[in-house]
């Protein structure tokens, strides 16, 4: 390893000393991990940061019910590899037992909020990670490393501590908690050049494949358990990819023939389009809409 | 060459940051067309008839609603010379906190005026916040250039007024550009202007690709705060005892004679461990861990220093604090503070003066410190903790001050740093006649 860092380099460092900094401070910190990119490329610097050690917190994914089976399958093999522990908040379980209702759209990544905050209270986590990064979206790129939410789970952006050099301010009262975000100055692209300059393995669907999908509001959506094509919709077969991987029912695939890494790197950085405009339903509900759910608890 | 520059936007409300930040990502291509059709949309539904650039960055509702920027936003761009990172930070006065929080880690300050009003008040606080910060350049862009009929001697004026006091900040000449620019038509910022010939410098994004970057440098002592003990007890690492941390200052070699601190033990550095291999040498910036010769009791908030060249350990010191909370600071205040991964309980004993930025004088025995003040104070701490001076390094001779009973951070610390004071109280800052140039300013760059 070379003395100047490259960017990736510092980048790596960065997140590596954010979750040093966690494990120094709070009592029970918990990583979100869905077993998307973001998420595998944060337990990713997590095993570097305490190795030879292992990671010293647990994993939580809160599921949705609506997943790609690939994805779920790399998760548990994944925890399996690394001797992980992961809790699974199912929202279907909320949705049973009357803590939640379906939405009329069907679509369940609104719901994902109140499972999050009552594991969060059940387990007493004190800090969770995710992988949120400033460049996705406008309200994002106000968050903080360290964000401090109430008992609620709630956001306030008028009320963030200012974050001062590297210095992270994780106190918090009882019921409160931090979300702590590593991958806060990454950009889409150095997460894709990260992956390959360290060979870490995805899920499958990130890459092209061949899959039955249908146009809806100017997006490949796939069959599954949260429906298939309505009546004027038709499903057919395309070369797709995803960009981003979350709820089925508002996760769209793009058209790519990218079909590994070399392919993905050069098309990200041609695309013309962010990933989360590209494929995320969820955020086109309004001008303010991650906001809005960021506010009420959301990742 | 460097391939990431940071730097921190300052100035006050209306004079275009916004706009002028989104020009930059608009005319480096950085805005993708979704965000730009979104950003079309909603100009057009505001009646606007050409895209409001202001709204690539002001994300937050109560933001676009009051066409304000209440918040810090990050932004990321890259040209094929350059990655940036640039922390927009608001203009109001209440927000002077974030001009603070951006400056922190910048290596680079972008000032701007409206040319039609030119230097003013806010203008004079923001480049004393990035001066006492560290920040080792500024650029002051002399924005709405086109409402001055792109008038030369309007931007002389401006730039020499600037020049002054940036100079009694202990500025270098060369350390400070000026550029007149109109971040609503564009000129000056990425494209060279027809309207302004008489100008012959380079735009901004020209003077931000080209500016060099001051690297930390590699003769500094070494200086290693501990974060985590790594200890697997595993059959494979049954022994296995690493320091977890990033190193904030110098470089380490194994073979290093190195001090823990406070306790003063010696050791010497066996290994230098990271998972992807072990490494002959790590410089200030890298997360690595550090392996001993000897089983000393080292724990989370030590600092592992070079033996030849440690810093000074005191409970009791002189620091200047930004005081960012609307609870003013008194003397005898009961506080935390933070310093890099020990936190020990504080007293503010005194407070000693208050510096004026408009006039760069101080004011002695201030009865308290407001938000957004800056002043000198005298610090107790409940334990001691080796320090060095804010000029030494930004990582090791900065920290925070937390409130005890809700957590909040109050306060900027930075131990030492002496503000940049003229002799004798001139009564403005376009006298020139400043005090002896203060290298404070230079210090090597943050995270
Ligand atoms: N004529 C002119 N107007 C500008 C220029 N830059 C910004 N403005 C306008 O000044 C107002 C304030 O701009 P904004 O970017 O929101 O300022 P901020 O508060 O500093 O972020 C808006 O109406 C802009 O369109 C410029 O170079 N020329
Ligand atoms: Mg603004």
């Amino acid at each position: 390893m070379t003395l100047a860092l490259d960017t990736l380099g510092r980048l790596e460092s960065e997140a590596i000393h954010i979750f040093r900094e966690v494990a120094g401070e709070f009592d029970r910190p918990v990583i979100l991990f869905s077993g998307g990119k973001d998420s595998t490329l944060l337990l990713h610097l997590a095993i570097k940061a305490f190795y030879p050690a292992p990671v010293p917190f647990p994993l939580l994914h809160v599921d949705t019910g609506h997943n790609f089976d690939e994805v779920i399958e790399f998760r548990d093999r994944v925890v399996a590899q690394h001797g992980l522990r992961l809790e699974v908040a199912k929202v279907q379980d909320w949705i049973d037992d009357g803590r939640l209702e379906e939405r009329p759209d069907g679509t369940r990544n609104p719901l994902q909020t109140v499972p999050l905050l009552d594991s969060i209270t059940q387990h007493k986590f004190d800090a969770v990670f995710g992988g949120g990064r400033r460049d996705e979206e406008r309200a994002r790129a106000k968050e903080r490393i360290f964000s401090l939410r109430t008992a609620f789970g709630q956001w306030d952006p008028k009320r963030q501590r200012p974050e001062l050099w590297n210095l992270y301010n994780g106190r918090h009262r009882a019921g409160e908690h931090v979300r702590v975000f590593p991958l806060s100055n990454w950009t889409e692209l150095d997460v894709w050049n990260y992956i390959e300059r360290e060979g870490i393995e995805l899920p499958d669907i990130y890459y092209s494949h061949q899959r039955d999908v249908f146009l809806r509001d100017g997006m490949w959506l796939a069959e599954g358990p949260w429906g298939t094509a309505r009546e004027g919709e038709t499903l057919q077969r395309k070369t797709v990819r995803y960009r981003t991987v979350g709820d089925g029912s508002c996760t769209g695939a793009v058209e790519s023939d990218a079909a590994d890494i070399h392919a993905v790197i050069a098309e990200v950085a041609a695309s013309r389009l962010t990933e989360r405009g590209a494929t995320r339903a969820d955020d086109r509900l309004s001008e303010a809409a991650m906001e809005d759910r960021k506010r009420e608890g959301y990742f | 060459m460097s391939d990431l520059l940071r730097l921190a936007t300052a100035g006050s409300v209306d004079d275009g940051k916004s706009t002028l930040v989104g020009r930059l990502l608009y005319d480096t291509k950085s805005v993708l067309a979704d965000t730009l059709d979104a950003v079309h949309r909603a100009s057009a539904d505001r009646g606007l008839a050409t895209p409001d650039l202001s709204l690539l960055v002001d994300g937050l509702r109560s933001e676009r609603e009051q066409g304000i920027t209440i918040d810090v936003a990050y932004r990321y761009f890259a040209t094929p010379k350059r990655s940036f990172v640039l922390a927009d930070t608001p203009g109001h006065v209440q927000y002077t906190r974030n001009t603070v929080t951006g400056a922190s880690t910048a290596q680079l300050g972008v000032l701007l005026v409206d040319a039609r009003k030119g230097v003013i008040e806010q203008t004079r606080r923001h480049a004393a916040v990035l001066a006492l910060l560290g920040v080792p350049r500024l650029v002051l862009a002399v924005n709405k250039i086109d409402l001055v009929d792109y008038d030369e001697v309007t931007f002389s004026r401006i730039a020499k007024e600037f020049t002054a006091h940036a100079t009694a900040l202990g500025y270098t000449e060369d350390a400070v550009v000026e550029i007149p620019v109109s971040a609503l038509a564009g000129d000056n910022v990425v494209e060279k202007s027809a309207n302004t010939p008489w100008y012959s410098g380079p735009t901004l994004l020209e003077h931000l690709e080209n500016v060099p970057v001051e690297p930390d440098p590699h003769d500094a002592p070494f200086r290693f705060p501990v974060q985590y003990v790594i200890r697997p007890r595993t059959a494979e690492h049954l022994d296995y005892r690493g320091y977890a941390g990033l190193v904030a200052a110098g470089t380490v070699k194994p073979g290093d004679e190195i001090v823990v601190l406070p306790s003063g033990r010696r050791s010497t550095v066996t290994k230098i461990d990271t998972m992807d291999g072990e490494l002959t040498e790590a410089a200030a910036g890298q997360s690595v861990t550090l392996l001993l010769a000897d089983d000393i009791d080292i724990s989370r908030g030590d600092l592992i220093a070079s033996a030849g060249n440690a810093p000074t350990v005191t409970d009791d010191f002189e620091a200047t604090l930004c005081w960012l909370a609307e609870k003013p600071l008194k003397a005898g205040a009961r506080v935390l503070v933070k310093h890099g991964t020990r936190t020990v309980q504080a007293m503010v004993t005194e407070l000693r003066d208050r510096f004026d930025e408009q006039n760069l004088s101080s004011v002695d025995s201030p009865p308290s410190l407001e938000l957004n003040e800056i002043g000198r104070v005298s610090l107790r701490l409940a334990e001691e903790v080796p320090l060095d001076d804010y000029s030494f390094s930004r990582r090791t001779g900065s920290f925070l001050v937390i409130d005890v009973s809700d957590g909040s951070t109050l306060a900027a610390g930075l131990v030492g740093a002496p503000l940049p004071l003229l002799e004798d109280g001139v009564e403005s800052c376009t006298g020139g006649s400043a005090a002896a140039p203060d290298n404070h300013a230079l210090v090597s760059p943050g995270p």
